[in-house]
């Protein structure tokens, strides 16, 4: 009696419990067995809670209170250890009227684009070599996300040498070329190059392999059609390849665009000691150095989550767009 | 981003799936069986690439084992010299190398164990067992991986800095306890690995739920709670944001000790600041070097199983 009782609440739990409850009331068996199975059904009931409480938990305390006092503060002028005074909108004001939070949000996009434009693409050209059969494709891949291994910190390091326009091994390179002395650091857009170049060697590996293994679950059936039809193979991966993963290169290009938002350690570290200010002439300043700077360098903790709130409000401008999108391409399959 | 980028693999099939869920597994066989011979010039782009790829790795060996003198006079060098002891003493002598490797492996073991625990957990909940309001608090999981840093920090620190724990590596456990990605990733492998017949059968045969757990979700579950410890720890490892706002120079992390290292006064040893790079990188490369396969398998299996 007591099994069936459990499996059926076991197999339909979301079904309110009352009713087998009530009919166990009437079951003569012995109380010990009756305390044991009302305890059996809290656990199967409770249980899930459980399981869930410690990620909500952790999320609650470290993502969604930080994010909402985050917003609270942004209305604010607040120092560390000082009370908070409310400012109403000044800090987004200030922001509107401040030419470094442009240039911030400028350098932001171009780094974003330059890093992630030129990363997909190698991601999904070097995904399509991947997926051909071969020898040693293990080693391919293992080798190509060996990058992935590197930290931010000690692989910017790292670049930051090669880029060097005095003895890097880049102006070395192009001299060989005959091309001119280029200022990796001073000069904006070759500063940008330097540290896009850092982030798409990190994770072009990474895509690709994300790549590949949409790539792999593509039906075979769409290449022999495309096959008889005479496709060649730069054609199949046009038309076969691409549309069927494309909802794979559109969260590649969602996600990459929410990372390069939040771009920070690459151009603080590329600069040196002046990373701070995103080099000499704020070249490289990204929103998130802005507001370190503005927090923890200027000290001034109520504009720094005003910068925040930016960040997210042009996440869920992204988010908004990916929603979009993602339903216009549902309708056009469907259709 | 790295949380963010491994949820694509299952979300992104799961919609263009749809139509062809029901001949999937037909499909795998085929699609193995079509592939075209690799010709020689897909050969020589992939050695481009990889020469790419691990290039940079290589020259940080050269770069650390160089004087600084020998890097910055042209022509660089190509092949390692014999300076590395030398330049590693120094990396010693300015930041405090070993209680940052000690902290880093610190912070890596206990955020890995806790997330893979804890995400095991609820990636069962979610794969296996039904529950009121399920579906909803999974999109909750997954729309929490988009929230960046940078709009936690703030707060975060006013806490930690009122507690007295800027400094202190708790500081940096306690926020990456568990991760939404680690969530969405055992639940992806649970249900697909876990049959709900053993579930219910262990059920029937009147097993509490901590039973289940142990003995039928665990056992099952090992592979991918490895994949993803070695995941979770080699994000931890290289973590930067919140560790460089929460600790300093004298309690740092690896990655905060390179920041200290690469940040210094304009004589700066360049071999130097290389070769502590090499130190933050060699334990990672040496997981890579073992376990490199395992670690493909882990990021590549979200996108075949959706």
């Amino acid at each position: 009696m007591a099994t069936s009782v459990r499996a059926t609440s076991d197999g339909t739990p979301r079904s309110s419990g009352n009713a087998p409850l009530s009919q166990h009331g009437g079951d003569p068996g012995p109380p010990a067995a009756g305390w044991r199975v009302r305890l059996f059904r809290l656990d199967t009931k409770a249980s899930p809670y459980v399981y869930i409480a410690p990620f909500f938990l952790c999320f609650a305390a470290f993502g969604l209170f930080p994010l909402i006092y985050t917003g609270w503060l942004s209305f604010h002028e607040v120092q560390l250890g000082t009370h908070a005074t409310w400012v109403g909108a000044r800090n987004y004001t200030e922001l509107w009227d401040n030419t470094f939070f442009w240039n911030a949000l400028r350098n932001t996009f171009t780094l974003g684009v330059i890093s992630t434009v030129p990363q997909l693409l190698m991601a999904l050209g070097l995904a399509h070599l991947l997926n051909y059969r071969m020898r040693a494709r293990g080693f391919f891949r293992v080798a190509i996300l060996a990058p992935y291994a590197t930290s931010i910190a000690a692989a910017t390091l790292v670049f930051v040498q090669i880029f060097n326009p005095d003895y890097g091994m880049i102006n070395q390179l192009l001299g060989h070329f005959g091309a001119g002395h280029v200022q990796w650091s001073t000069s904006k857009w070759p500063a940008q190059i330097a540290i896009s170049a850092i982030v798409t060697w990190r994770w072009t590996g990474y895509n690709a392999l994300i790549y590949l293994a949409a790539m792999q679950a593509v039906p075979a059936d769409l290449y022999e059609a495309a096959a008889l039809d005479g496709a060649s193979r730069w054609r199949q991966f046009i038309s076969v390849t691409i549309p069927s993963i494309r909802p794979t290169i559109f969260f590649t290009i969602i996600v990459s665009t929410i990372g390069a938002t939040q771009l920070f350690g690459e151009p603080l570290m590329f600069g040196g000691s002046i990373g701070y200010t995103g080099g000499s002439a704020h070249q490289y300043e990204t929103l998130s150095l802005y507001m370190y700077d503005k927090g923890w360098q200027v000290g001034e903790l109520g504009q720094a989550s005003a910068v925040a709130w930016v960040m997210l409000l042009i996440l869920l401008l992204i988010g908004a767009v990916q929603l979009l999108v993602t339903r216009a391409n549902r309708r056009n399959q469907g259709g | 981003m790295a949380e963010l980028t491994q949820s694509i693999p299952s979300t992104g099939p799961r919609h263009s799936g749809a139509p062809r869920t029901p001949s999937r597994r037909r499909l795998r066989a085929t699609g193995a069986g079509r592939q075209q011979s690799a010709g020689p010039v897909a050969y020589i782009l992939l050695i481009i690439a990889t020469l790419l790829s691990l290039f940079p790795l290589y020259w940080t060996v050269v770069a650390a084992s160089r004087t600084d003198t020998e890097l910055i006079t042209p022509p660089t060098p190509l092949l390692p010299g014999t300076h590395l002891v030398d330049n590693l003493k120094i990396v010693w002598d300015e930041v405090d190398m070993t209680k940052a490797l000690v902290n880093s492996t610190i912070v890596a073991s206990c955020v890995a164990l806790s997330t893979v625990l804890f995400a095991t957990l609820a990636g069962f909940a979610f794969a296996k067992l039904r529950f009121r309001g399920r579906n909803a608090l999974l999109t909750v999981v997954v729309t929490t991986m988009t929230i960046p840093p940078q709009l936690t920090v703030i707060p975060l620190y006013q806490i930690v800095s009122n507690i007295g724990w800027v400094g202190h590596i708790q500081s940096v456990i306690l926020p990456s306890l568990v991760a939404a990605f680690g969530v969405f990733f055992m639940r992806q492998f649970l249900s697909e690995a876990l049959p709900v017949e053993l579930v219910e059968a262990a059920r029937v045969d009147g097993a509490h739920s901590l039973r289940i757990i142990w003995h039928v979700v665990f056992p099952i579950a090992r592979p991918a709670m490895a994949v993803l410890g070695m995941l979770v720890f080699v994000q931890s490892w290289n973590d930067f944001f919140w560790p460089f706002i929460a600790l300093n120079q004298q309690n740092p992390t690896v990655q905060v000790a390179l920041q200290g290292l690469g940040s210094g006064d304009h004589t700066i040893n360049h071999a130097v600041v290389v070769c502590g790079a090499l130190v933050a990188t060699v334990p990672l490369l040496l997981v890579f070097a073992v376990l490199g396969k395992q670690i493909v398998g882990g990021i590549t299996a979200g996108a075949v199983k959706s």
